[in-house]
């Protein structure tokens, strides 16, 4: 369709030209407080930038570099107001979690805090696979591109003002609460959930995971929260393009220093968004997990796409006969460069192979200026995880759960 | 509220057991974790270990492998949340936490968690509302069982 490519071109140049302006490569933090105009996109725009590079954590004094982070920016402002606005860059752009979380020590604006039915301030625990992330409720009106999601609740990371973690939360896993640990200055979650927790925190008693907390100033205690408290996939309560999100990176060989691509917000709400001819897998609801065989064995409900992720890791070095790294073994070291192909399979029996490969690690990141690196892989026993080089060369959908669209009601994923 | 008191009640029962720990501790922690996680337990056995298997209270599903000298040698767990991992991993929780945080920063990104210490390994996989994980003392794996034997 040439002029949906044409205008696609379009909203990229344009979404490319305005992250320039902004003399913002995505990575850095820019704070514009108190300005309505500088970084605002026409309405009309459902197109964001997002840049992979070594993020906000490379410069001095940290001096560490992300590799394979995929990193935009998001305004917030007070709830209704103009005014009381900041930009924040550096945020990573994670398909696998739902909802805003933002480094305390990135953000210049005071925002209301949520409180509990007894008056409390809500403090939450969020488990990540690698971590936790601990910090108070609070509520804001973000725009990104020329998408508004308003009285949106977020998570404020590593907030002085909540510093004591309950160990019922550090028994989730380690605190990732500063900029060194997080790689980034905050995480725009835009996966297949609705709610970070959704129905099982809603409840009270022993069956509550343990989620979200009040916490009065003698201490914490674990509260039950709605679904409409609880902090939300963003997407979820724009106006419109509310259904999913579309991830477009160009293809990469080998390492690189940085690549630049768009996150489009919509499936099939506008001209820029549709499906194409890309195949849409179903997955289960529940694990929100789909089927990848491997080597004639399946791998059931146990494969997930993750833009969070920053390598595709998959199985162990018995199965896939390469070596870890002996100084990293969370990462494959081939001798030489191996190519792979794994078959995804929807819950609704769509199935596709996917070719890849998997590069030495160490080869890929010798220079501390790689931000991005095709090939870059890992173990994950009896899993896979379809990290960010998943996307390199691919427009992928995350289409949410329980949004409708033309390809009927998510969650599933696209490509 | 009755599942408070219930909850107080559990942790008094808890005082006589000489420790928290599961991973490296002895058979009896398997029946603190069941009453820390308010679930339900079911045992079975082969010729190299007894297997506990407990439903936590928020439907996580966790394996304890306690091998012949009544020691719990590895746990596994799967389900929607993390479980207590301070109280499954026992006196290996501050290791693990440790390595956690360092391999982050060193990992350059997130991703899995793969701990791959001498005398710890502890593997996490997933991602909101679907986890996985594995942890075990490789030392104390009893004659006869693989790494591979747990999951």
């Amino acid at each position: 369709m040439k002029i949906a490519r044409l205008q696609k071109f379009l909203y990229l140049s344009l979404a490319a030209t305005l992250t320039a302006m902004a003399g913002c490569s995505g990575a850095g933090s820019s704070t514009n407080t108190g300005g309505s105009g500088g970084g605002s996109t026409p309405s009309v725009s459902n197109v964001a930038a997002i840049t992979v590079n070594t993020g906000p954590t490379a410069a001095p004094p940290l001096n560490s570099p992300y590799v394979d982070g995929a990193f935009t920016s998001v305004t917030l402002c007070a709830p209704g107001s103009t005014t009381n606005c900041q930009t924040i860059g550096g945020i990573l752009v994670d398909t696998g979690s739902p909802g805003l979380r933002i480094l305390s020590s990135a953000l210049t604006i005071s925002l209301p805090q949520q409180t509990a039915s007894n008056g409390s301030p809500v403090v939450e625990c969020l488990p990540f696979v690698d971590g936790i992330t601990w910090g108070p409720v609070q509520t804001a009106d973000m725009t990104i591109a020329g998408e508004q999601a308003k009285s949106l609740p977020i998570q404020v990371i590593g907030s002085s003002a909540f510093s004591n973690i309950p160990s019922s939360c550090t028994s989730f896993g380690a605190p990732e609460d500063d900029i060194s640990v997080l790689g980034a200055n905050g995480i725009l979650g835009v996966g297949n959930l609705a709610q970070d927790c959704g129905l099982a925190c809603t409840v009270s008693g022993p069956s509550n995971p343990g989620l979200y907390y009040a916490c009065p100033a003698a201490g914490c205690e674990v509260t039950a929260e709605s679904l409409s408290s609880q902090v939300v996939n963003p997407i979820v309560l724009f106006p419109k393009d509310n259904n999913g999100v579309i991830i477009e990176l160009p293809s990469v060989t080998g390492a690189e220093a940085s690549i630049s691509g768009s996150m489009i917000f919509g499936i099939g709400t506008q001209t820029n968004n549709g499906l194409g001819n890309a195949t849409v897998y179903t997955i289960d609801p529940s694990s929100g997990n789909f089927t990848t065989v491997f080597d004639n064995v399946t791998y059931e409900d146990a494969s997930f796409i993750d833009s969070g992720s920053n390598a595709i890791y998959f199985l162990d070095s018995n199965t896939t006969g390469m070596q870890t790294c002996s100084d990293a073994t969370f990462w494959y070291c081939p001798t030489t460069t191996q190519n792979f192909s794994a078959t995804n399979q929807g819950t609704n029996g769509a199935s596709s192979p996917i070719n890849f490969s998997v590069a030495n690690a160490d080869t890929l990141l010798a220079s501390e200026t790689i931000g991005v690196a095709n090939g870059l892989g890992g173990p994950d026993a009896g899993t896979f995880d379809w990290g960010l080089p998943f996307f390199f060369g691919r427009t992928v959908y995350t289409a949410i759960e329980g949004q409708n669209t033309p390809a009927g009601v998510g969650p599933y994923w696209a490509y | 509220m009755n599942s408070r008191i219930l909850r107080g009640l559990f942790a008094l029962l808890l005082l006589p057991f000489p420790a928290l720990a599961s991973l490296g501790g002895d058979v009896t922690t398997v029946q603190a974790d069941q009453a820390k996680m308010q679930g339900s337990l079911r045992t079975s056995s082969n010729n190299s270990y007894t297997l506990h298997e407990i439903q936590s209270s928020t439907g996580v599903a966790v394996k304890e492998y306690v091998a012949p000298t009544g020691k719990v040698f590895a746990v596994t767990w799967q389900g929607p949340f993390h479980p207590d991992l301070r109280q499954l991993l026992g006196t290996y929780f501050d290791q693990f936490e440790q390595a956690e945080q360092a391999q982050r920063t060193q990992r350059r990104g997130h991703g899995p968690v793969l701990i791959q210490q001498a005398g710890l390994v502890v593997q996490i996989s997933g991602h909101m509302r679907a986890f996985v994980g594995k942890a075990y003392v490789p030392q104390m794996l009893p004659a006869g069982v693989h790494a591979e034997d747990i999951r």
